[in-house]
């Protein structure tokens, strides 16, 4: 096992706890969420506000859909050697509504996946550098009968 | 006043992987639409080109590049990019200027140099560009395709059989397309038995990248009748527009979709965005279309343009697939140039190489590959982050 200190991939993007969450942002003025957080101008073509609140997004969705990668993607990726395919998964999100995608953990593949399964989100490595281990959102299966009710 | 331009003039160089720098496409197109219109090229007036962001410096000035190849004129250049919708946007710079009286015939020209492999990102550390976030996190252009595509499964039963179905329509008549590089037949079988790319969709459900050029000439439509071409097809309509807040579906390069928690907002795709803004701009509907070029980057995507373009409605694509209407002889046929399947992707030359396929249908040229009676051609395009380009031609 590596002693090297876990970092995130892409810093800011989420929270580094047990249960993590992704950092959005919301609009003050029409309440329009944003991920990747969005500070300067928002995008709902009816409101120019610039007050932005950071938020943490649900932690939990449904799937949207999915696929895998069976072949490597270039860089910037970062593949382990010999590559492992791995999923993808679109979770729409409830209270935001808005569909975010992100790998799936690892082992679990397209056959164990359904559009409409509840899912939650974990941290996972990316990739290994000589400092540190890179780590990022994936999504993960709940087990049946755990999707919270209040969709947070 | 008519908003109409005539289409004098159409030629491209095969597509292929020749390895060839991209101007030297450009230039074989531009003569062969030149040679096609029958005007020299000292004519020309403004140069309209689509860039390529692959080929340096010559590629974001692709107008002056191609103009500079052809030799100085003293014409005037634009050089217009929107990813796949290059040439249409590019097409729209010379519409407008002739439209305003300012030159009476364009030339209208993309050309790309593709790598192999996957469509990579820029380079450097740059978490601020979605596009290099989602290839950093792993996610390629087929996991876009491959998550429309399983969609269609789900809400429509759409299935692998139709997916594979869509290829093998394309590739059939693909292969009496001399100007397509893929020009062998495939069966449903090959198509099974080529690899898993992005399940649900395999190696040949998934268009390549090419090299490839394609051209137009354009003009006024006073022009083509001075030179005994007042019977030319005319582009009736270019739709650029974008989609509508907040947009529900995820498109490329986008790692995550708007959000439509706020109240009061209404969305549409940008697929379904473009094509309603083509036909009101024509004054045509949906039921005077003759055949269709569209997109497909993946054999699933074909089948949702035809939904986007009202050719049928939402979700019954496949059933029309199924029995033969979108093929050639059928009621609106699809991709008859043999569509991306058959060509491979050159980015700032496809949406011009569409427009080329409708003019050769719409003159009657176009061989082995007629439709018959075709009168009026609709194209559909994929940008990126969700824009995109229609055109359409009619005579």
């Amino acid at each position: 096992m590596s002693n090297k200190p876990l970092v995130p991939a892409i810093d800011g993007w989420h929270t580094m706890d047990a249960k993590p969450h992704l950092i959005g942002s919301q609009c003050s003025d029409c309440g329009t969420y944003f991920f990747p957080a969005q500070y300067q101008y928002c995008r709902n073509p009816a409101c120019d506000s610039t007050d932005f609140l950071e938020v943490q997004l649900s932690r939990t969705g449904h799937i949207w859909s999915y696929t895998n990668a069976c072949y490597k993607p270039p860089a910037p990726f970062v593949a382990a050697e010999p590559f492992e395919p791995y999923a993808i998964a679109g979770v729409q999100l409830e209270r935001e509504q808005m569909v975010v995608l992100g790998q799936v953990v690892t082992g679990t593949g397209v056959e164990d996946l359904k559009v409409g399964m509840p899912m939650e989100l974990v941290l996972e490595t990316l990739h290994e550098t000589d400092d540190d281990i890179k780590v990022t959102w994936k999504w993960r299966p709940l087990p049946a009968g755990t999707y919270p009710e209040t969709g947070a | 006043m008519s908003k109409e331009i005539a289409i004098i003039g159409a030629g491209m160089h095969p597509w292929g992987k020749w390895g060839h720098n991209f101007v030297q496409y450009g230039v074989a197109a531009a003569r062969e639409a030149l040679a096609d219109a029958g005007i020299p090229w000292q004519d020309i007036r403004f140069v309209s080109g689509g860039a390529t962001v692959r080929c340096g410096y010559p590629g974001y000035v692709a107008g002056a590049t191609f103009a500079q190849a052809l030799g100085w004129q003293g014409a005037e250049v634009n050089t217009s990019y929107a990813a796949c919708a290059s040439g249409s946007q590019a097409l729209a710079a010379a519409r407008n200027k002739i439209l305003a009286g300012e030159c009476e015939v364009a030339l209208v020209v993309g050309a790309d140099t593709t790598p192999k492999g996957f469509l990579a990102p820029a380079g450097g550390y740059r978490p601020e560009d979605p596009d290099w976030v989602r290839f950093y996190l792993g996610i390629t252009n087929p996991t876009y395709f491959a998550l429309y595509a399983r969609r269609r499964m789900d809400v429509y039963g759409d299935t692998l059989e139709d997916f594979a179905a869509v290829k093998v329509k394309n590739s059939r008549i693909g292969a009496k397309n001399p100007r397509a590089r893929y020009r062998k037949c495939f069966s449903a079988e090959d198509v099974a038995a080529s690899a898993m790319v992005a399940d649900p969709l395999r190696l040949m459900d998934i268009c390549a990248t090419s090299d490839g050029g394609a051209a137009l000439i354009v003009c006024s439509l006073e022009y083509a009748r001075r030179i005994g071409k007042a019977d030319a097809p005319r582009v009736a309509a270019i739709s650029t527009v974008t989609p509508t807040f907040a947009s529900g579906v995820v498109e490329m390069p986008d790692i995550a979709t708007d959000s439509a928690a706020a109240a009061g907002v209404e969305a549409l795709s940008y697929r379904s965005s473009i094509p309603l803004k083509a036909y009101e701009e024509a004054g045509i509907g949906p039921e005077d279309i003759s055949l269709a070029e569209v997109y497909d980057l993946s054999t699933a995507l074909e089948l949702d343009w035809i939904e986007d373009l009202k050719l049928t409605p939402r979700g019954e694509a496949a059933a029309w697939l199924r029995k033969g209407d979108t093929a050639l002889g059928g009621r609106i046929p699809v991709n008859v140039s043999g569509g991306l399947a058959c060509f491979g992707e050159a980015v700032p030359a496809q949406a011009i190489a569409q427009v080329c396929e409708l003019t050769w249908q719409l003159r009657g040229e176009a061989g082995d590959r007629q439709v018959k009676g075709a009168r009026v051609g609709i194209t559909a395009n994929q940008g990126l982050f969700g824009h995109g380009s229609s055109v359409i031609v009619k005579r």
